[in-house]
């Protein structure tokens, strides 16, 4: 027993080191899996608070670009109204049965305060969170295209795991055909990132868009995410597809928030046709 | 006593506000963020307890892991050079036994304190680079991101001490 004491004063700050170590080697492991919801984050309403003063700061400096952004919207918004306003007047049908339409996604807007693109996992942070009706795993878009999908919430503030991160895993689509594939990151640049899983019967071109695919229930189906920029094909299969994002993920400011509300009836649906 | 807690307590706070708001959205050449947050370790008085010095430099860490959502790797590599400094220091100085209480990092000659800043930073580069990518395939981007920015994370921490600490 007093050998036991003696080693543990003799070796005292090497164990207190050992100790702490592994601590910070725990949130380093939970930080590297998607599926655990993580202690270490910055939706805490200090790390958050700190970043929405600061932000707001810098979003004065951003205006003109904002306004030019939201001038080019609604000028894209006034132009689909009018092209739908056309096709009724055209049609002229009426809407009896208002049970039979149904909204499927609610969207919410946020404003990223913390945003990074630098690191191999970026994750951003958003100024919304529960009190706003944020859970995680929405996803998260402005108008150009996907950005994200949320992680951890606290009262007022959200973390979105960015799409230039090693656990991102898109589902993606050609607009040209039906072919599904995954869009992940390589760490290399942030404007580029690389569609896998494409099989060999889709036929690519250079500047084909890509949209989201819609087979997971966080995105709808058609968002716009970039175009191909270049792509090899050996072996009769694609290697590397790289993806050039509509977005430019160094500068965000307002994004939307999609709320799936047919999420947990479409899962439950999947998850009993799992269990048969 | 209560000068030297002060000093300290507001250098933590300092450090960590310049590292989270400023330099970790500067992006030099696209990529580089210097992590100057580490002056703390270094500048931190040498006692023979070093057990609150430990714990301080893992909230150093921690607290910067918070703002930057990286988990644990900052407080990680924070806690390593923290217990390396001692013996980096002795190795550097060709000394066992030296003044702790006296020691002032201003009074060693500049090429030995460069030496002693220098392998503090790459230590704690390589760990946090590693501990960020976790994969032996991506090595060369590892080696190569801890070699460009400890050389800007150096340039700037000698700097930053050369102003703001007063040699006696």
């Amino acid at each position: 027993m007093q050998q036991l004491i003696y080693f543990i004063r003799k070796f005292r700050y090497f164990l207190l080191f050992i100790l702490l170590e592994v601590v910070a080697f725990f949130f380093t492991i939970q930080h590297h899996s998607y599926h655990k919801s993580k202690f270490v984050n910055s939706a805490n309403s200090i790390t958050g608070g700190i970043y929405n003063t600061t932000n707001s700061i810098n979003e004065f400096f951003q205006l003109k670009k904002d306004n030019r952004q939201l001038i080019e919207e609604i000028t894209n918004l006034k132009n689909t109204v009018i092209i739908n306003n056309l096709s009724i007047e055209k049609d002229s049908f009426n809407i009896n049965k208002s049970e039979k339409f149904r909204q499927k996604y609610q969207y919410t807007f946020a404003k990223i305060i913390n945003n990074n693109y630098t690191k191999r996992n970026n994750v951003l942070t958003i100024d919304k969170g529960i009190k706003q009706g944020i859970t995680s795993d929405l996803g998260v878009i402005n108008s150009k295209g996907i950005i994200g999908v949320t992680k951890n919430t606290s009262n007022n503030y959200t973390t979105v795991l960015s799409i230039l991160n090693n656990n991102s895993k898109i589902n993606a689509r050609l607009k040209s055909s039906n072919h599904f594939g995954t869009l992940i990151w390589n760490g290399n640049d942030f404007n580029i990132l690389q569609l896998i899983d494409i099989p060999r019967q889709a036929k690519l071109k250079v500047g084909d868009t890509i949209i989201t695919g819609g087979k997971s229930a966080i995105f709808p189906e058609g968002i716009n995410i970039g175009t191909i920029k270049d792509f090899s094909f050996e072996n009769n299969q694609y290697k590397t597809i790289n993806i050039e994002l509509f977005n430019d993920m160094s500068n965000l400011g307002y994004v939307q928030i999609i709320k799936n509300l047919e999420r947990t009836e479409q899962l439950l649906l999947e998850k009993e046709n799992t269990n048969d | 006593m209560t000068n030297l807690v002060l000093n300290n307590s507001v250098r933590f706070l300092g450090l960590v506000l310049l590292q989270v708001l400023i330099l970790n959205n500067l992006n030099l050449f696209g990529f580089i963020n210097p992590m100057v947050y580490i002056i703390w370790v270094i500048l931190f008085p040498i006692r023979k307890n070093q057990s609150t010095f430990l714990i301080l430099s893992f909230l150093l860490g921690l607290t910067v892991d918070f703002f930057s959502n990286s988990g644990g790797i900052n407080a990680g590599a924070t806690l390593l050079i923290a217990y390396l400094r001692l013996p980096i220091l002795r190795a550097v100085l060709k000394k066992y036994d030296f003044d702790f209480l006296l020691f002032n990092l201003r009074t060693i000659s500049f090429g030995k304190a460069f030496l002693f800043i220098s392998i503090l930073t790459l230590i704690h580069h390589v760990t946090v680079f590693s501990l960020e990518y976790f994969s032996i395939n991506s090595y060369q981007t590892i080696i190569s991101n801890t070699i460009l920015t400890s050389i800007f994370t150096i340039i700037l921490s000698i700097l930053g001490i050369i102003l703001f600490t007063k040699k006696k």
